[in-house]
């Protein structure tokens, strides 16, 4: 842990700190040398068009990609360019995908019981008991992401929307320090987005969050610092406010 | 759904603890040529149908309940055949052609003078039965360790299993690997001290596969209850999913894929004694396919569908092999496009009510490539 030692006062007091991350696939760059830091307790919205690099920073985050270069620090300690995606996801580190990846032949309920926290073992699972307090976190989450009258229901059967939601239903349930939201209202009708706006919100105030999406008029409801993505790296950082009225990315982003 | 496969599960399990007692007591109690009567032939046959059941059952623990679809596992099956061989042939002692009272016929033909270190102890019956577990459990947990950590996934994971049951073919076949080369292991005199010929050994025999395959089935009844195997199901649907909720899926396939070898092993373990010869063919890998096409048929991912699926093609194909003999593979080639084309749940499909609650996509493909949860 020499990183740690290096007493770096943004390092230790960030809950994610990415510096000089470059990934390449085949000579393609998709990161060059991305910087982004967020604090314990914050929500970021990450913006950018297609191919920016939004979906490789949060790879390299979950461990899935490996940068070449660059350093990758969770929680001030953890070097997550050495770990792999379950030890990264045990640190705290919950990801939702862009496409609703839920387990569709399973239950709401046990889509939720397989996401609660508990140990993740062979042996631990073979031999798991039904336990109250795992009980409870399910209803408690099934309330949250609107699903009580679903938890029966073969999550395949879910529609779209129910599904994002039982994905970030299952983000809580893991109970994570840290949640990677990749497009959670894509696909979903104006209602759905500004109630997923709202849980957001209301995730936020006990999680960091980051979030990505194309959405503006999500990203205006979210009302969190927003970082502009381009070409593998910071375009530009502030409020939704500043970032928009930045002619860079208007031209590369807004203006189209 | 599933509570109606449990049923299913629990007729089957009974009329085979039925057949484990009833069966003895035709065969044995009622004279020859009344109604009543079993002939042992007949005991024998089913006895085998039954070990088989027990392959399908390991198989589909893997492969209908985690998307591993093994085309090796008629290597597990015949390496535990090959340790109840083992043990056969040391109980066979002077009685052999040659009469030495410690190394099998084949080795005395070979000239060999003193018996090989592999076979040392197999002249005792618990050292044998613990090989009979080992040998396959080891080879798989080696083989997946491997495969699993290297993320190894869908045809390619086939095709190396498919791999490692030829070369295992191939080195069985040579004489000097020191297992009867291509005669393999034969003209076993008894088990136990009781005669291989006697009916009631044979009975025994019979009873012995179907209380292995319920054991089996329960033990994989209740891995597939637990949380475990609900987890191994979300692997098989959404692998990497499963990884980002902290879930080191390589150990998870790898439990499943030891246990299901064992089970294998244990099928082949009394199959042996009830065929009375173990050679190289049983490493062939067609046998291995043909066990994958048993699992299809029966029902992927039902347990019992699988058992029943190993006994309807084997018993079609015995009865067609005796009929029409050069025609078979081609119906077992169009009974399995059939069932797949229009059974997709298998013959226990046509048993089950369809379900309430269809899911968009509720056949995941046999040969799931790596879930590409992004892009």
């Amino acid at each position: 842990m020499t990183l740690a030692e290096d007493h770096n006062p943004t390092l230790t007091s960030s809950i994610l700190y990415l510096d000089g991350i470059s990934v390449s696939f085949d000579g393609y760059k998709a990161l060059r040398e991305l910087s982004l830091v967020l604090a314990p307790g914050e929500m970021r919205a990450i913006i950018g068009p297609n191919g920016a690099g939004k979906t490789t920073m949060m790879d390299v985050i979950t461990g899935k990609t490996r940068p070449d270069e660059g350093e990758a620090m969770f929680d001030g300690k953890w070097d997550l360019t050495r770990l792999d995606e379950a030890e990264i996801a045990t640190l705290g580190v919950g990801r939702k995908f862009q496409k609703p990846t839920v387990f569709e032949n399973h239950t709401v309920e046990d889509n939720l019981l397989l996401s609660v926290k508990a140990p993740r073992g062979v042996r631990a699972t073979l031999f798991a008991r039904r336990e109250p307090e795992v009980h409870e976190t399910i209803d408690r989450i099934l309330v949250t992401t609107r699903l009580k009258d679903h938890r029966g229901r073969v999550a395949g059967s879910l529609s779209h929307g129910q599904k994002q939601w039982l994905e970030i239903g299952m983000l809580l349930a893991q109970d994570p320090k840290l949640l990677l939201v990749d497009e959670p209202v894509a696909g979903m009708t104006d209602a759905e987005t500004a109630a997923t706006a709202e849980l957001l919100r209301e995730i936020a105030k006990s999680h960091s969050v980051v979030v990505v999406e194309h959405d503006m008029t999500f990203v205006r409801e979210l009302d969190v610092k927003v970082t502009c993505l381009h070409e593998g790296a910071v375009l530009a950082e502030g409020t939704l406010d500043q970032v928009s009225a930045d002619p860079r990315v208007v031209e590369v982003y807004l203006g189209r | 759904m599933s509570r109606q496969l449990d049923r299913i599960g629990l007729v089957f399990v009974a009329l085979l603890a039925l057949a484990a007692i009833l069966v003895p007591v035709l065969a044995l109690a009622t004279p020859e040529g009344s109604a009543f009567n079993i002939p042992p032939y007949l005991v024998q046959l089913f006895g085998k149908y039954l070990c088989y059941a027990i392959l399908a059952l390991a198989l589909d623990l893997v492969w209908g309940y985690c998307g591993i679809l093994s085309l090796g596992h008629g290597a597990f099956f015949a390496l535990g055949g090959y340790a109840m061989g083992m043990y056969l042939m040391r109980q066979i002692g002077a009685r052999g052609v040659y009469a030495n009272p410690i190394l099998p016929d084949f080795m005395v033909f070979l000239n060999w003078k003193a018996l090989p270190v592999a076979w040392w102890g197999f002249n005792w019956f618990p050292y044998a039965m613990l090989l009979v577990v080992l040998a396959p459990g080891l080879l798989a947990l080696a083989f997946g360790w491997f495969a699993f950590r290297s993320r190894v996934t869908g045809v390619y994971l086939s095709i190396i299993t498919q791999a490692m049951t030829f070369a295992l073919f191939k080195e069985f076949f040579r004489n000097d690997f020191g297992f009867g080369g291509n005669n393999g292991l034969t003209d076993f005199k008894d088990v136990l001290g009781f005669s291989l010929q006697s009916s009631s050994t044979k009975v025994a025999l019979f009873s012995a596969s179907a209380i292995a395959l319920i054991a089996a089935y329960f033990v994989s009844r209740a891995i597939i209850g637990s949380k475990y195997g609900k987890a191994l199901v979300a692997i098989r649907d959404a692998e990497s999913r499963m990884r980002f909720l902290g879930y080191r899926v390589e150990n998870y396939k790898l439990f499943a894929f030891v246990v299901s070898a064992v089970m294998a092993g244990i099928g082949g373990a009394l199959y042996v004694p009830q065929v009375g010869i173990i050679n190289p063919s049983e490493f062939a890998p067609a046998n291995s396919i043909e066990a994958a096409i048993w699992v299809a048929v029966g029902g992927r991912g039902t347990l019992v569908g699988a058992a029943i699926g190993a006994i309807a093609v084997n018993f079609a194909k015995t009865w067609f092999t005796g009929v029409l003999p050069e025609f078979w593979l081609y119906g077992l080639g169009a009974l399995f496009v059939l069932v797949t084309l229009f059974l997709p749940r298998g013959l226990l499909g046509l048993l089950l009510r369809p379900a309430r609650e269809k899911a968009p996509t509720p056949e995941t493909p046999a040969l799931a490539i790596e879930e590409g949860a992004d892009p």
